[in-house]
């Protein structure tokens, strides 16, 4: 063991199943997009055909493919925002001065984080029944018609939006928690004797000092949020009328339902791609 | 004014645990209901007579007891190999000197950003030539190992101080010997806190064994369910009971280690 440096080996399990089962499908993916690998070429790999930019060209014309990528910019622009704002918002409240049980609120908050979406979308479908469901009883209660929340086009999408905010922003409150609490004292103490108040002192020290971890969360949430998958597919199956189908989706219909591998990594990798510009142009923008 | 501000920050908390509890309790209390008793006007919120019957049908009828055996398998499977693997990785990175040591663990962090569904496609090709497809080993094999894991080994090795190991070194003991007898005591609590995650993680995944495990033999509890979510949409009582059995280990094992989890997310969340 003292032969050589013992460090390779300790790594080398690792970084061979990663080659091997991540990092090697990964460009295997960008050049199955160049071909027409489909049901047949599964069978028999000779049938297989080098076809350029002709699977990208096909997605350019396909209506469906245009119809996910709004969907999924959708989902993005909309529910990762409103996901952290909610985290940041419970963050506050839990760390407030004046917040009572704080670690009980914490785990309470915290909890559908760890449940299983599968599970929890049941649960869901029923919150949304058009009949019975609670949200429509609750609009009812305020003389408001009811909202076919699942089945209608304009409403599936901010439907799953909402679950997805309710299951996720525990995560990034915790995160958020850890950094307010990484927040010197003494620069509220400073703000304070400047006369600076309570809405100041958040503005000028709070958030400042956040800044590192927000940059953190908005890169995460995002990256987890444009590969939307699981939500569409156990509660709407990307309908209603294609209004929640998602890149994911697609990718997982074209590859594994219907086997146009050479097609479906081509939407993978539009996925890549979009998910590298996008994080790129978040840590660019906060580092000037 | 002061009393005012704390009743406003504890009621607004109390209304936020409150919705975040809200649909869990109610899927309990659904499951308990007697066949379309849930469906009424007002939704009930409590069963007027408690029943099992749709865990007796769950258990006896539609094979629950297998796909709790498979998902336990399969996460136990995936959380004890990736540790170690993990673990390895993890604190040669933060205190073991090799050759392309910085640059490796650089490339490492950017492939976190790489998504994983990019990956499937070729990787269920591979699978397939290695017959592991439709096997416990497709989902067993890719999950053996994690960047994430190894980042979070490495973060918390980094605080072992160099003075231990060298003095170990001195004293002639070998790099697997001090890994194994000194190291992995000091690394016990975030071992805690990755096995967790990982068995979390494991048990919750749905687009890969849903993928893979095509017999419904070895399906996992999330396909399972989404399965019967097909066939007995409109048996919701059965349905939440299914759900119920679904978080249930997952919610025991969090509430009972969750100071562990918690620590963990938060120095995952350090910036380098």
């Amino acid at each position: 063991m003292r032969l050589g440096q013992p460090g390779l080996w300790f790594i080398a399990p690792a970084l061979l199943l990663l080659t091997v089962f991540f990092l090697l499908p990964v460009t295997a993916a960008l050049l199955l997009s160049f071909t027409d690998f489909d049901i047949y070429a599964l069978g028999d790999p000779s049938t297989l055909r080098w076809i350029g930019l002709d699977n990208y060209r096909r997605l350019l014309a396909d209506s469906q493919f245009w119809t996910a990528l709004a969907n999924t910019c959708y989902f993005v622009l909309v529910g990762g925002p409103l996901s952290v704002a909610a985290s940041l918002a419970a963050a506050l409240l839990v760390n407030h001065r004046l917040a009572r049980w704080r670690g009980l609120f914490r785990s309470a908050l915290f909890v559908p984080v760890v449940t299983t979406l599968v599970a929890v979308a049941v649960v869901w479908r029923y919150l949304y029944h058009p009949r019975f469901g609670v949200f429509n009883h609750m609009l009812a209660l305020a003389g408001i018609g009811p909202v076919d929340w699942l089945g209608d086009p304009r409403w599936a999408m901010p439907s799953i939006i909402l679950m997805a905010v309710w299951k996720n922003f525990g995560f990034n409150m915790i995160v958020f928690v850890a950094g307010l609490q990484a927040v010197p004292r003494r620069l509220y103490e400073a703000a304070a004797i400047d006369g600076a108040g309570a809405r100041r002192q958040f503005l000028h020290v709070t958030l400042p000092a956040l800044a590192p971890t927000f940059v953190f969360v908005t890169v995460i949430t995002m990256i987890g949020h444009f590969q939307l998958f699981a939500e569409p597919y156990v509660m709407t199956q990307g309908g209603p009328a294609n209004s929640t189908l998602s890149l994911g989706l697609l990718m997982f219909r074209e590859g594994f339902r219907w086997w146009n591998v050479g097609y479906a990594s081509a939407i993978a990798f539009v996925l890549f791609a979009l998910i590298a510009a996008a994080s790129w142009l978040q840590l660019r923008l906060r580092q000037p | 004014m002061i009393r005012w501000s704390q009743v406003a920050v504890n009621g607004a908390l109390a209304v936020l645990a409150g919705a975040a509890l809200f649909p869990l309790l109610w899927m309990v209390s659904v499951s308990l209901m007697p066949a379309n008793a849930a469906l009424h006007l007002p939704p009930p919120l409590l069963p007027e007579r408690v029943t099992l019957e749709h865990y007796r049908t769950l258990f006896t009828q539609l094979e629950l007891a297998r796909y709790l055996g498979n998902s336990t398998l399969l996460a136990g499977a995936v959380t004890v190999l990736s540790l170690v693997f993990n673990t390895l990785a993890g604190y040669a990175f933060a205190k073991l000197r090799f050759a392309g040591r910085e640059p490796l663990f650089r490339g490492l962090l950017a492939a976190m950003a790489i998504p994983g569904q990019v990956a499937m496609l070729p990787l269920f090709l591979l699978l397939k030539q290695l017959g592991l497809i439709n096997g416990y080993g497709g989902v067993i094999v890719p999950g053996m190992v994690g960047i994430f894991g190894i980042f979070l080994v490495r973060q918390y090795a980094l605080s072992i101080p160099d003075s231990l190991l060298e003095a170990a070194r001195i004293d002639g003991a070998g790099e697997l010997r001090i890994f194994g007898s000194l190291v992995l005591p000091l690394l016990s609590p975030i071992l805690v806190t990755l096995a967790i995650f990982t068995f979390l993680g494991a048990w919750s995944d749905f687009m890969w064994p849903l993928i893979v495990l095509a017999d419904s033999d070895r399906h996992t509890l999330p396909v399972a369910l989404a399965n019967l979510l097909g066939e007995h949409a409109l048996d919701t009582e059965l349905m939440m009971a299914g759900s119920v059995l679904t978080l249930l280990p997952v919610l025991v094992l969090f509430l009972a280690l969750q100071r562990y989890y918690v620590e963990g997310l938060v120095l995952g969340s350090v910036k380098e």
